[in-house]
């Protein structure tokens, strides 16, 4: 370690760079800090003016509302906390569905666009312009006033075997939980350890022998076994069908499970608009695998189906899940437009609260800090998923 | 967007704690030890009674006449109270007490700027000072006076709830409706009361809330909900808008109080005063028989010191406001006085034509009864 730098000249520290780039900094922070703690400053004084100093002791009081629709026990007796909670469920409720509907529909679109068969390739290809050129709000509320509040009253609802369509939404028969569906429960839980189980094994198995076993077959058979077996082994069934029906008097389908029209609007719009994006997210990561791998595949005999399952999808899906996760974290923000079409989301419920409580800032902070975490829990599955993918990259 | 201002903060806040540790090892211990300095940033707070603080203590008369015109929070969709024609201008019951405090001020009631607000945006709206007043068909509660930073300044218009069906429903009372959806405007008393009154006597009820009068009896309309409820005068209002009014019938029963007046922000006693007494202007030059045709009559001639006080031949009732003395002539020649104004919007010739009943003044067997102007 003999070699030693050339003696620098003094610079004065007011032209050394390095100095005036950490000036700078602290600079721009002292900036920013001083006009956010002004701004901070001005709020809290015009809110004491009002008499409405920050807290939020509010959440605790009665809120006095009734919600819509609710997946969790609500009254007006309840505070405005759970009168949220029923709104970010409701949130929860419709992103949840529309991701998994969304991805489904998605990948059909894509892999469409792609098919060789003119027909097919153009109808998707229609169907992505179609909805991508289409403002989603503009969109939402057509498809509500215009579908879904133009079917029969109850008493002439429309059917489809035992499902029905009526002005107070679209029917389903469905399952009541019973008295065994506690035990059922725990079963399910049972089959999913023994299935994670199966997978392990099998997997280690493959590793010594370097014949991989169809893991994504047996896993989820043992799952789904055990749950057969379950519930014909219990004493009763865990869940007991109910089945919708035309009412004689009154305002609503007896039985069933009713899903409102504005879930209904809000959901499938929802689908239909986002799988267009996913549907193009797709086809790029599909396009993205070199058509010499295409070819190898053929040439080594798998056919078309094959091809696309073993060789195309598992390289295209590291291409995909990035955009992938933009398109769902977009479907769940886009959930709040929900309000024009009267779905109590989040958003609904938010505004109802602060114009019975006055608490604006105080909802808004907290209305932004459950989109944002919603977003980064996305985010972080999507990337956990993305990492695990990239891992068969050799 | 949220995410990207944290990563922002969270990024200044390295970039100046880093610094910070740089600028502390600039002339490096020989030890290596690592210099922590905290940097404690000193920041310029804004100077009392600043401008971006519309509530303080704010002087909202003076604002007013700095900006020329008065900023009015008001109704565009509920035909006879607060509505936007086609012609873009503003008409209603409502809009003429805006136009009443713009003649107060300014001699000249078209000296009003009309910001149409839904029912859930316009407690934000005053809080914030984006609007000077709120004339907006907006229920007096405890609530809303104590928790909302709004100051009630008096009752325009007594009104209770009710309920729009559709007559062919055959639905008479409110225990016909258990089991039903009701379509209800969000953020308004009607949404609370609704849930009071049905829990009260046991009626099992579906709400379904929107956020504009024209969504919530839109889905009335389409046969999405059974009924439609809101304060009885917006029935009468809405039902005229309606494809087919006749087909719609205001059930009997009035399920709450709806005393509907002016709202202003808390924390400016004066610019209180000045809508409150504006208000009680108009009763009182009704209970005088003055209106917007006589005044002038009336002014050169009167002997009545009541009526010479009010319109300021007499003492200084408007400069104790911090008007003109002739504020209220102003509010009576250019808007009228209470019966001219209810009957140009509610009365027997307008399609929202709603008995005067309750409004009536109390030598009538109502009960608008104002304070003396003394
Ligand atoms: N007086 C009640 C209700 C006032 C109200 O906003 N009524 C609704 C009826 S749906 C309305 O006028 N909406 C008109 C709009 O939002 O466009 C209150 O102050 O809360």
């Amino acid at each position: 370690m003999s070699a030693h730098a050339p003696e620098q000249p003094d610079i004065p520290f007011w032209r050394d760079e390095r100095y005036l780039n950490i000036l700078a900094q602290i600079l721009v922070f002292a900036i920013v800090a001083g006009i956010l703690y002004s701004l901070w400053y001005n709020m809290n004084r015009s809110l004491e003016a009002l008499g409405l100093p920050l807290s939020l002791k509010f959440l605790k009081i009665t809120a006095s509302f009734d919600i819509g629709e609710k997946l969790i026990s609500y009254t007006r007796e309840d505070t405005y906390l759970r009168a949220y909670l029923v709104g970010v469920l409701n949130t929860i409720q419709v992103s949840v569905l529309g991701i998994i509907f969304a991805s489904i529909l998605g990948i059909i679109v894509g892999v469409s666009r792609l098919s060789t068969n003119w027909i097919v390739s153009r109808l998707a290809g229609a169907y992505v312009e179609l909805f991508r050129n289409i403002p989603l709000l503009v969109f939402l509320i057509f498809w509500y006033q215009g579908l879904f509040l133009k079917f029969p009253d109850v008493r002439d609802a429309l059917r489809l075997g035992d499902i029905y369509f009526s002005k107070r939404g679209v029917a389903f028969p469905w399952g009541i939980p019973t008295e065994t569906f506690q035990a059922y429960l725990y079963i399910l839980g049972f089959g999913l350890i023994a299935a994670i189980i199966v997978g392990v094994v099998l997997h280690k198995q493959g590793e010594k022998t370097g014949r991989m076993p169809l893991i994504g077959f047996w896993s989820p058979l043992t799952w789904i076994v055990i749950g057969i077996i379950g519930w014909f082994v219990l004493p009763q069934a865990p869940l007991s069908p109910t089945i919708p029906q035309l009412p004689e008097k009154g305002f609503n389908i007896i039985g069933g499970r009713v899903f409102s029209p504005e879930f209904m609007a809000l959901l499938s719009g929802l689908v239909l608009y986002t799988a267009a994006f996913i549907g193009e997210v797709v086809r790029a990561g599909i396009q993205a695998v070199s058509k010499g791998q295409t070819e190898a595949a053929r040439a080594l005999g798998l056919n078309g189906f094959q091809t696309l399952r073993l060789i195309v999808f598992p390289q295209a899906l590291r291409v995909i899940v990035p955009p992938l996760t933009s398109q769902y974290l977009n479907l769940t923000k886009n959930s709040s437009l929900a309000i024009a079409i009267g779905y109590p989301d989040i958003v609904h419920v938010y505004g109802t609260i602060i114009n019975q409580s006055g608490r604006a800032v105080e909802m808004t902070a907290i209305m932004m800090a459950t989109y944002l975490t919603f977003s980064l829990l996305t985010s972080a599955f999507m990337n956990w998923y993305n990492k695990r993918i990239r891992l068969v990259e050799r | 967007m949220q995410r990207k201002w944290l990563a922002i903060f969270a990024v200044l806040m390295v970039f100046s704690l880093v610094a910070t540790a740089c600028s502390g090892g600039a002339s490096p211990a020989p030890s290596g030890e690592k210099v922590v300095e905290t940097v404690i940033v000193t920041v310029e707070v804004p100077a009392e009674g600043g401008e971006a603080a519309p509530a303080m203590g704010a002087n909202t008369l003076q604002t007013v006449k700095d900006r020329g015109k008065v900023v009015c929070g008001v109704n565009s969709s509920v035909p006879g109270f607060g509505f936007l024609n086609e012609d873009g201008s503003f008409s209603g019951f409502d809009i003429d007490f805006c136009k009443a405090l713009a003649a107060a001020i300014f001699g000249d009631p078209t000296k009003v700027e009309y910001r149409p607000l839904t029912a859930k945006e316009r407690f934000t709206a005053l809080q914030t000072g984006e609007i000077d007043v709120l004339i907006r068909n907006t229920t007096w509660t405890l609530t809303r006076d104590t928790e909302l930073g709004a100051n009630f300044t008096a009752t325009t218009f007594y009104d209770g709830q009710g309920f729009i069906v559709r007559k062919e429903s055959g639905i008479k009372t409110l225990e016909d409706l258990n089991g039903a959806t009701i379509c209800v405007g969000a953020g308004t008393t009607t949404e609370l009361n609704l849930a009071d009154t049905f829990a009260a006597r046991g009626i099992d009820y579906t709400p379904l809330v929107f956020e504009t009068a024209d969504e919530t009896t839109g889905a009335y309309e389409e046969g999405r909900c059974d009924a439609y409820t809101t304060d009885k005068s917006g029935l009468v209002a809405r039902r005229t808008v309606m494809a087919n009014p006749d087909d719609h019938v205001i059930l009997d029963e009035t399920i709450s109080k709806e005393p509907l007046g002016p709202v202003v922000r808390h924390g400016d006693d004066q610019w209180y005063d000045i809508v409150q007494w504006t208000v009680y202007a108009t009763f009182t030059a009704e209970e005088f028989g003055i209106t917007s045709a006589n005044v002038d009559d009336i002014k050169a001639s009167t002997e009545n010191p009541s009526v010479k006080k009010m319109l300021g031949l007499e003492g200084d009732m408007g400069q104790k406001l911090g008007l003109s003395n002739d504020w209220a002539y102003n509010i009576i020649k250019y808007v009228g006085n209470y019966a001219e104004i209810y009957n140009r919007n509610l009365g027997p010739d307008t399609p929202t034509y709603i008995p005067r009943g309750l409004n009536s003044l109390y030598t009538d067997g109502g009960i608008l009864y104002a304070p003396p102007i003394r």
